[in-house]
C-alpha cells in the first residue's frame, strides 16, 4: 500500500474528482468501485453495452494516477505465451550458434565425459533466464515498479481455460513461471476486466471481482459527459442533442446508440458548424448514431416529432 | 455492526442472490472501508461486491430497499393514531404516579417514543428468532410472540387496571399490534418469499409436463426461457475441440517460422463442433400437446445456439409450423397451430407420409430429426419404412416419448417398431428431462 497513488485515492469524493479531471465523468457506483478496488485490492469486472466507456475508465484511471496502462485484448485462442511470457527462441538459437565455437574451449580441458557434463550443468540455466524472457502484458503489469493499471479487455472473448488461468493473477497478484519461479507484483496493479456479455463468465472469476455494471447514462450525466468530451459544443445544441439521443433510445432498435456514438455525433455537428438540430442535418448524419439500416428505417418516420420535443425541452429550460 | 449485515446476507440469499462465504467476507471488509453512515454509499458498495449480474443487481436493489426500510414504523404519528390531541404532558403527568407499573411499553406509547418502540421491537424480534419465519401462516404466531416479548402482558394489566381511563393506551396497543404485524409481514417477505419460490420452481421442474396446472403455465414459460438462455450462452459460440495427439503440420511450421521452423511450439489439429441443425416433428394430439408446447418453446428460445430449425406439427396430418412460431409469441402460436390441425386422433403413418411427400429433401447428413410423440397411431399403418428412409438421409433421429418405457408396445403403441431406426429414444415428460436431452444434444454438436 506504499504506492505513490495511495494518497490520491483517500476518499470516494476524491476519486470522483480525480476521474473528472482526467476527463471521465463517473457516476457514484463507478467511483466507489475504483476506490474499493484499490483498498480491497480486488479487480473490477466491468460489464455493460458497447460504447458506454468501459475501456475509457481504465484509461482515465491510468491518466489520473499517472501510472502506465497495460492493455491486453482478449480473443479466442489467447494463451499463456501471448498473455504472460514467452521465451525469445530466436535469440536463444542465435546465442547457441555463436557460443558453439566457444564450447570447445570451455569443455576441451575436461578429461572425461562425466566431467564435461557436470561442467555443462553449471551453465544450464543460462538460456532460461531473465535475459531471454519476453514479458507479455500480464507479466509486464506485475513487474511495473510504480504500479500499473492492467486492462484485460473483453475477457468474455477469451476461452474458458484462459479465465481459469487468470484466477491466480487476480487473487494473489502473482504468477508462477516454471523455469524461473513465482513472480510477485512489486505494487499490486489496479485491474479492470471488461466484458460485453458475449457469454456468461465463470463463477470463480466473478467471485474474485467487484462487479460494476455501467448502463446507458441518464440525460443529466450524458450532458456532462458530452460537455467534457466535446468542449466546443454550444450549450443549447448540446441539450437538444442529448434529449434527442435519449428519445432515440426509447425506440425498438437493434443497437441502441451509446455514449461513444453521442460523442461522435456531437463532434460531427461541431465540425459542420451546426447551431441547431434541423431535420435535414439530422437525417444526413443519422448514420453516426445508428449503425444498422433497419434501425435507421425505424427511426426515420419519427425524427420530426423527436426533434420538436427536443427543441421544446430546451426552450422550457431556458 | 456485523449483525445486521449477516441478516442482510440471509435476506439477500433468500431473494435469490448467490452469495458465497468469500463474498460475504469481502462485503464486510468493503463496508469497513466505506463506512455505515451513508445509505446510498452502502448500497453502491454492497451492490458491487454481492450482485454479479444485471439480474442480480435488480434483485439486490429491491432487497436492499426492503431490508433497510423495515426498521422504521410506517405510520407517521406513533402513539396517537387518530384524533386524540397531543396533550402528552398533562396526561402522562396525571398518570405517572399510578401508571409506573404499566411498564416501559405503556410509557413509550403514551410519549410517542417512536425510536424507542422500534428498538424494543427489533430486540424482541431477535430474541424470538423472527428471521426463521418460513410460512405466511406463521405471521400471527410471530406477531403474538414479539408483542409478548415486548411486554404486552404488563400493558394489558395496566389497561385493565385503569379501566375506562385507558382509552389512549388501548388505542396505542391496537396501533402497536398493527405495526408489529406489518413488520412480521415484511420479514416474511424478506426471509421466506425467495425460498418458497425456489421450492416451487424446483417442484415444477420435476412435475410431469402434461399434469401441470394451467395457472402455472406462465411460470413454466419463464423457467423454460431461463433454461434455454443458459444453454444458449454456453453453446452460442462456434466451438472447437482439440484432437489431442494429432499434429497439425502445416500450422506448426507456420507458427514456428520465426525461428527457422524449429518446432518449439506445436499446434494440434482441431475439429469444429457444429451447431445442431434441427427438424422437429411434434405430435399435438390430445395428451402430448402440452409437452409439444414446451419443447417448441425451448427450441425457439435457443435460436442462437442452433444453426437452423424447422418445425412440423401433426395429429391426423402434418403441416409446417415454423412460420407461425417465428412470427408470433409462443403463447399465441400454439393455439393457432392447434386450431389448424385440431386435436384429432394421431395417425403417425399418415404424418410420416406427408413429411416424405413435402419435405424429405430438407434432410441431409447434418440434420438431426427430433420426433416428439407417444407413438400411438390408433392402429393405423405405422409406415416404419418411411422412418427408415428418413434415418438414412438424416444424421440421426431422436425420439422423445412422454410415456414411461414399460408401456411402450402395449395397446396401439408402435414404439418398438420405430425404435430401431432412432439413434436415441428417451422418456421425456418433465422439464428436467427436456433440459438434459437438449443440453446433451448441444454439447456433442448433435
Amino acid at each position: 500500500m506504499s504506492a505513490a497513488f495511495h494518497e490520491l485515492l483517500h476518499s470516494i469524493e476524491a476519486t470522483e474528482r480525480g476521474l473528472e479531471d482526467a476527463g471521465y465523468i463517473a457516476s457514484r457506483p463507478i467511483s466507489t468501485a475504483v476506490y474499493l478496488a484499490h483498498h480491497l485490492r480486488k479487480p473490477i469486472l466491468v460489464e455493460g453495452p458497447a460504447g458506454v466507456g468501459k475501456t475509457e475508465l481504465a484509461k482515465a484511471v491510468s491518466a489520473w494516477l499517472g501510472i502506465p496502462l497495460v492493455r491486453m485484448q482478449c480473443y479466442e485462442g489467447l494463451d499463456e505465451s501471448k498473455a504472460l511470457y514467452e521465451w525469445k527462441y530466436g535469440k536463444q538459437l542465435l546465442y547457441t550458434q555463436i557460443l558453439k565455437d566457444r564450447l570447445g574451449a570451455v569443455l576441451g580441458e575436461e578429461p572425461g565425459l562425466e566431467a564435461a557434463l557436470s561442467r555443462l550443468h553449471g551453465f544450464s540455466d543460462l538460456f532460461f533466464s531473465e535475459h531471454f524472457l519476453e514479458p507479455r502484458p500480464l507479466l509486464r503489469a506485475l513487474r511495473e515498479p510504480g504500479g500499473a493499471v492492467l486492462l484485460v479487455d473483453e475477457v468474455d472473448k477469451a476461452d474458458q481455460e484462459f479465465e481459469a488461468f487468470l484466477l491466480e493473477i487476480l487473487s494473489d497478484y502473482q504468477v508462477s513461471i516454471p523455469e524461473i519461479g513465482t513472480v510477485h507484483a512489486t505494487v499490486p496493479p489496479i485491474v479492470l476486466l471488461t466484458s460485453n456479455s458475449m457469454r456468461d463468465l465463470g463463477d470463480a472469476l466473478k467471485r474474485r471481482c467487484l462487479h460494476l455494471h455501467i448502463g446507458l447514462p441518464d440525460a443529466k450525466l450524458e450532458g456532462r459527459i458530452v460537455a467534457t468530451r466535446v468542449p466546443g459544443i454550444e450549450a443549447g445544441l448540446r441539450r437538444q442533442l442529448v434529449s434527442f439521443v435519449q428519445q432515440l433510445r426509447t425506440l425498438d432498435l437493434k443497437k441502441l446508440p451509446s455514449v461513444s456514438e453521442t460523442i461522435d455525433w456531437a463532434r460531427v455537428l461541431v465540425l459542420l458548424h451546426a447551431h441547431d438540430l434541423d431535420p435535414d442535418l439530422v437525417r444526413n448524419t443519422l448514420n453516426v448514431l445508428l449503425k444498422f439500416e433497419n434501425d435507421i428505417e425505424v427511426a426515420e418516420p419519427q425524427l420530426g416529432a423527436m426533434l420538436q420535443k427536443a427543441r421544446r425541452e430546451v426552450e422550457s429550460v431556458r | 455492526m456485523r449483525g445486521p449485515l449477516l441478516d442482510f446476507f440471509r435476506a439477500a440469499r433468500s431473494a435469490g442472490l448467490r452469495i458465497s462465504p468469500a463474498e460475504s467476507i469481502d462485503a464486510v471488509r468493503a463496508v469497513e472501508v466505506v463506512g455505515f453512515d451513508e445509505r446510498e454509499r452502502l448500497r453502491d458498495t454492497l451492490g458491487l461486491v454481492l450482485a454479479k449480474t444485471l439480474e442480480e443487481k435488480r434483485q439486490f436493489e429491491s432487497c436492499f430497499d426492503l431490508f433497510f426500510s423495515r426498521d422504521s414504523f410506517r405510520a407517521e404519528v406513533p402513539a396517537g393514531p387518530d384524533s386524540s390531541p397531543p396533550a402528552l404532558p398533562g396526561q402522562s403527568g396525571g398518570e405517572s404516579a399510578g401508571g409506573g407499573g404499566g411498564g416501559a411499553l405503556a410509557r413509550m406509547l403514551l410519549e410517542g417514543d417512536q425510536a424507542g418502540l422500534a428498538a424494543v421491537m427489533e430486540r424482541a424480534a431477535v430474541a424470538i428468532g423472527l428471521s426463521n419465519i418460513t410460512l405466511f401462516t406463521q405471521v400471527n404466531l410471530f406477531t403474538r410472540r414479539i408483542l409478548e416479548q415486548m411486554g404486552l402482558q404488563a400493558l394489558e394489566q395496566e389497561i385493565a387496571r385503569q379501566g375506562e381511563a385507558a382509552g389512549r393506551l388501548r388505542q396505542g396497543r391496537d396501533w402497536l399490534r398493527g405495526q408489529v404485524r406489518d413488520f412480521v409481514q415484511q420479514n416474511l417477505q424478506l426471509f421466506a418469499e425467495g425460498e418458497n419460490q425456489q421450492y416451487r420452481e424446483r417442484r415444477l421442474q420435476q412435475t410431469r409436463l402434461t399434469a401441470i396446472d394451467r395457472r402455472d403455465h406462465a411460470r413454466m414459460r419463464l423457467l423454460v426461457r431461463a433454461m434455454a438462455r443458459r444453454l444458449a450462452t454456453q453453446y452460442g459460440r462456434n466451438r472447437k475441440r482439440e484432437r489431442r495427439g494429432v499434429l497439425d503440420t502445416r500450422r506448426t511450421l507456420r507458427r514456428n517460422m520465426g525461428w527457422d521452423a524449429v518446432p518449439f511450439l506445436t499446434v494440434w489439429k482441431q475439429e469444429r463442433i457444429e451447431k445442431p441443425r434441427l427438424v422437429v416433428l411434434c405430435d399435438v394430439s390430445g395428451s402430448v400437446a402440452a409437452l409439444s408446447q414446451f419443447l417448441l418453446l425451448f427450441l425457439y428460445s435457443l435460436n442462437e445456439a442452433l444453426s437452423g430449425l424447422r418445425s412440423f406439427a401433426f395429429a391426423g396430418e402434418l403441416i409446417e409450423v415454423s412460420n407461425i412460431l417465428e412470427r408470433e409469441p409462443i403463447e399465441r402460436a400454439i393455439p393457432a397451430v392447434l386450431e389448424k390441425i385440431g386435436f384429432g386422433s394421431s395417425n403417425y403413418g399418415n404424418a410420416l407420409a406427408d413429411f416424405e411427400r413435402g419435405w424429405m429433401q430438407i434432410l441431409d447428413s447434418r440434420t438431426t430429426v427430433i420426433i416428439l410423440g407417444d407413438g400411438r397411431g390408433n392402429r393405423n399403418d405405422p409406415r416404419v419404412e418411411i422412418l427408415k428412409r428418413m434415418a438414412d438421409r438424416a444424421k440421426q433421429i431422436i425420439w422423445l416419448n412422454p410415456e414411461v418405457r414399460t408401456v411402450w408396445g402395449t395397446g396401439d403403441s408402435d414404439m418398438p417398431r420405430y425404435a430401431p431406426h432412432c439413434r436415441i429414444t428417451a422418456v421425456c415428460n418433465t422439464l428436467q428431462h427436456l433440459e438434459r436431452i437438449i443440453s446433451d444434444l448441444l454439447r456433442d454438436g448433435a
